[in-house]
Parts: C-alpha cells; structure tokens; sequence
C-alpha cells in the first residue's frame, strides 16, 4: 500500500466512525425529540423524568429493548425473520455516508507509525465518508433497498397485518421512488453533475442560488415522495395503528423492533440532508462566499450551518406527523401516479425547454438571472398547482368516484 | 368499489389541501408555546373538592372504604349487618360480638377491596354512620392479600369520607 492510500484509508474510517456515532446518538435523540414534539403540540410535556428533562430517555429505551424477550411468531419463517430487521437496517445507515456535511477541511499529514508505516494526506478532505461521483445515483439506487427488509419482515411474520402492511410498504415505496426520481431530475438539468459536491457548488452561486426557489415544485414533491419513502406520516401506510396494529413490525420485539425503528429515523436524518443538499445548499452559508474558501473555521461553521438545516427538515417531519391525519391508501397511490409522477414529468420537460430558452435563445449566461427567471416560472406553476388543482387532484379519489358513481348513490340514499 | 360517495359543492377555500394543511401546520406551531395541562403526578395531586386547586376529585368519588370511630377510639360499627346484606359484591365479612354490658360490636370486619364495585350501599344503609367510602385513589400494594382490608386497617384510614350523592339534593347544595 502506498502511503497516500493509507493516509486514505485512515481518514476515511475516522470519519466513518464519527458518522456513524453520530447517526446513531442523534437517532436516539431524535426519538426523544419526536415525543417531545408531538407533546409540545398537544399540550403535554413529554419525557421528563429520565435524566435532565428526558434527556437520558433515549438511553433507558434502549437498555429496555436490549433486555427484553426476543419473541418469535410460530410459524414464522425465522431465517428471513431475522434478516429482515438487518436489512431495513443496513441501507439505512450505508446512505449516511455519502453526505456531505460540511465544506470540505484541508487535511496535511505525513507521519511514520512503527508497523504501519507512513501515513500521507494531501489537500483537502471532502466532508462526506465517500465522496462518490455517482451520490445522488447511489442513494437513489440504496434507499429502495431498503424497500426489502419491510417486504421480508412483512412476509415472513406469517400474520395478516404484518403482510398487509408489508405489501403496502413494497408498493408505495416503489411507486414513490419514481416520484422522487423524476423531483431530482431538474436538479441534475441546472447543475449537469449527480455527485453532491458539484450540486452544492451549483447552488452558491451568487450568494443565494439555492435549488429550492427556482425548482419550487421539484423541491416539494421532491419533500413529499420523501414523507412517502420513509413511511412517515401521513404516509405512514405500513404502520398504521389504527388498521394494521403496527403493520410489518407487528411481530417484532426488542432490540428487532428496535432496529426497524432506528432504520426509519436514519432515513428521516437522510431525506432531510438530502433535501438540504439539492435544494437548500447543503453546507452552503447563504450571502456570503466566505465558507467557499477551504479552512478549519469555515468547516465548523458549515457543518454547523448544515446542522441547522438538517435539524429544521427532521422538525419539519415531526410537525407534519403530528399536524396531518393518515391518507386513504387509495388516496395515497392515486397521490403517488396520478399528481406527482404527471406533475413531475411536465415539469422536467418545462424545466427543460426553459434552461435550453433561456441560454441558448436568449443567450444569458449569467447564473443569478437564470435562477430568478425560473424563480418567476415556478412562482406561476406554483400558484397553478396549488391554487387552481388543488384539492381535486391533490388529493384524487372522492371526487371522480362521486362523479362516476354520484347518481346510483344519491338513488340508494 | 361502487359506493356512492356524495361530493358537496364547497367554495375553493374550503377543500384546498394545500391551504387546510398550512393553517393546520400554523395552528400545531402555536400550541407548542402555549401552557401544558400535564399533571405531575407524583408532586403533583388531585385533591378533595374542599382543598380544591387546579386539580380535584368530586366529593362524591367513592373510594376504598373507612370507618368512623367515636371520641374513645372504638368503632361506631354496632355489627347490625346491614351493610353485608345489602352488598351487592358480597365482599364484606362481618361476625358480629357483645360485650357484657349488652354492646354489639364486630369482632371481625372484614371489606375485600378486589371484590368491591364501589357502589356505596354500604355507607348509604349504615344506621350509625360508620363505614364509609372515601375520597381517596391511591391503593396499590405489594400483594393481593393486602386488599382485604380488616377492622383496624379501615378504621386507621384518615382520608376524607364521601358525600354520597343525595336524591332530595341533587347538586349537593
């Protein structure tokens, strides 16, 4: 191995177990956040008796599901019951490390260690555990693994809610990855790259080029086929309380069940550094190109800045969780086909047909003007789809039905 | 599915998803800053109307059961029978004594709180006013042997008495 491959590898396994640390620590906090939250919206308190204002009930949990009784359902299939939690589990946490979380940090070593021999570093260290040319490919390729373990958990339960909400999970997860793939492709048009640190160079430009104004609608159903993907509220098809008990986990106890719980937190910390990162800059600082030049200063305020961000996404999950009731699972697919894919589709060819207008007809080069030009696009599809399609197609389903079938009801009533 | 779902004709403000969801996004923002109505329960207690704070239980709560005792100390029990009779649970175990000046009063007295219903019969047929339910909620033990409750046990108690609800009085004024 030559020194600077070494020097690679280390600093690649140290930010390895940094993110993974922290994933794993910020998960469990975030469940203590999520009950603190919903308490907070209801009137309650939340956990407040396990160390300084619940702050060690993350902790507590997790002795707990550690010590309790792993069951097992009768017939289950064990082989894939106990695959199933490892397989929600590991692409869950693989997609923590192509993020990038913050700018990235010149790194200079050139030491001996006895044994190991040199260690070389040169130049500078992008903040992400793998910094992978094809990133927003890899995520897209590695979340709908994911799709696997809850398909199995769901399968091999051999019980009919566990099954149902299995299903369920397979078919929505699958229908909005085309969703969400089609919100990313406008992405790629402006930027022309997949891998995130040319995405996030796209978005400084002018100080405040983020996605998220000139791609408004990307941007949000880009948001919503992540509610979707992670299975959250008012997503939350495969889990449903109220009709499936607990959908694919239902079998499922102890630290099993507790996997498939830090599996959809991770997901959540994904989706929203994801979001961040196509549309709010990633680690971007916004009116200022300070954090633009390479140093330890500027590495610490852009994580801190990408902390910020990302912690407002996973709020932002939890104040929809607790504001928005379940859809209908047919509300949920027609949502799914018949509003985001179509959307989605007309809106890369616009996205298009408007980035090829305006730098090759009208032959403006500069970065600022574009952004606002497609800013005023948006500002008018937006007020299309949200104020004129709205309800009926938004959330698609009573009001055809009523239309096809409105007269044999009003006969029966 | 061929039910008919009946569509009404509403104004655009009124079914708008996107709308109904902000307002409903500001309405959940805002609660989280207002006052908590959690109890804290162990620091925190509900309290007899009578000490009434920000949390009571109603005087006529009827509880596991006391029983009275007059200026000596005794039980004002006269084992007259009354209440195992009209116990619809059947959880009362009296053996009624005399002493020798003619007294009656219950060598055992026992109330089975597991077999209770908390009717109230018991205090409500009682001629001397003696065994009452009371208004009071904190009974867990240890074992279950610790819930038949025997005479000294029920006459210990301190915990205020019921006001059973009364038909010629029903606000209790």
């Amino acid at each position: 191995m030559t020194p600077e491959l070494k020097g690679l590898l280390l600093v690649s396994i140290i930010k390895l177990l940094v993110v993974f640390t922290v994933t794993m620590i910020g998960v469990a906090l975030l469940t203590l956040m999520e009950r603190k939250v919903s308490a907070w919206m209801q009137y309650r308190l939340g956990p407040n008796r396990v160390g300084f204002g619940g702050l060690l009930q993350p902790a507590a949990d997790g002795i707990k599901n550690i010590i309790k009784e792993e069951t097992f359902p009768g017939m289950a299939n064990r082989v894939l019951f106990m695959l199933a939690p490892a397989l929600a589990f590991i692409p869950a946490l693989t997609l923590g490390s192509v993020i990038h979380w913050a700018a990235p940090l010149p790194v200079n070593f050139d030491f001996t260690l006895p044994l190991l021999g040199r260690f070389v570093h040169t130049g500078l260290m992008p903040m992400a555990v793998a910094d992978l040319p094809v990133g927003i490919l890899f995520v897209l390729a590695i979340s709908s693994m994911g799709v696997y373990g809850i398909a199995l958990a769901g399968w091999s339960s051999n019980s009919k809610y566990a099954l149902l909400g299995g299903l369920r999970a397979t078919a929505q997860m699958i229908s909005y990855e085309v969703a969400m793939g089609l919100a990313v492709v406008p992405v790629l048009l402006l930027t022309g790259n997949v891998a995130f640190g040319e995405i996030i160079r796209a978005q400084q430009v002018g100080g405040f080029g983020w996605f998220i104004l000139p791609l408004f609608l990307a941007f949000h159903n880009f948001l919503v086929a992540g509610f979707a993907e992670t299975n959250r509220l008012p997503f939350d098809m495969p889990e449903a309380e109220s009709e499936l008990i607990a959908g694919y986990h239902t079998e499922y106890s102890a630290m099993k069940f507790s996997m498939f719980f830090i599996a959809e937190y991770t997901n959540m910390v994904t989706v929203s550094a994801m979001v961040t990162t196509l549309f709010l800059g990633g680690w971007d600082i916004p009116f200022t190109h300070w954090d633009e030049t390479p140093g330890v200063l500027q590495t610490i305020a852009t994580g801190g800045m990408m902390f910020l961000k990302v912690f407002f996404w996973l709020f932002f999950f939890m104040w929809i969780r607790w504001t928005l009731p379940r859809f209908r699972y047919d509300q949920l697919m027609a949502l799914g086909w018949k509003v985001l894919m179509p959307i989605g589709l007309a809106y890369v060819m616009l996205i298009a047909t408007a980035i090829y207008l305006i730098e090759n007809v009208a032959g403006i080069s500069s970065g600022l003007v574009k952004m606002l030009v497609l800013t005023g696009i948006n500002v008018a599809l937006g007020y299309i789809v949200f104020m004129v399609l709205d309800r009926g197609l938004l959330i698609g389903g009573s009001r055809e039905r009523g239309a096809a079938s409105g007269g044999l009801g009003r006969r029966a009533a | 599915m061929a039910i008919g779902v009946k569509v009404m004709k509403r104004p655009a403000k009124d079914v708008s998803y996107v709308r109904a969801t902000l307002k409903g996004m500001a309405i959940t923002f805002k609660k989280m800053f207002e006052p908590k109505v959690t109890m804290q329960y162990p620091e925190e207690k509900s309290a007899p109307e009578s000490e009434r704070g920000a949390w009571s239980i109603s005087p006529r709560w009827r509880g596991t059961h006391r029983m009275l005792t007059d200026e000596q100390g005794r039980s004002k029990c006269v084992a007259c029978g009354l209440c195992p009779q009209i116990c619809p649970a059947n959880c009362i175990k009296l053996v009624p004594g005399e002493d020798e000046e003619g007294h009656r009063y219950p060598l055992i007295y026992e109330i089975d709180e597991f077999r209770c219903v908390f009717c109230g019969y018991c205090q409500e047929v009682c001629p001397e006013e003696a065994i009452h339910v009371g208004v009071h909620y904190e009974n867990a033990e240890y074992s279950r042997d610790r819930f038949v409750y025997d005479l000294e046990r029920l006459s210990s108690q301190t915990h205020p008495v019921s006001t059973l609800w009364d038909p010629t009085d029903p606000k209790g004024e």
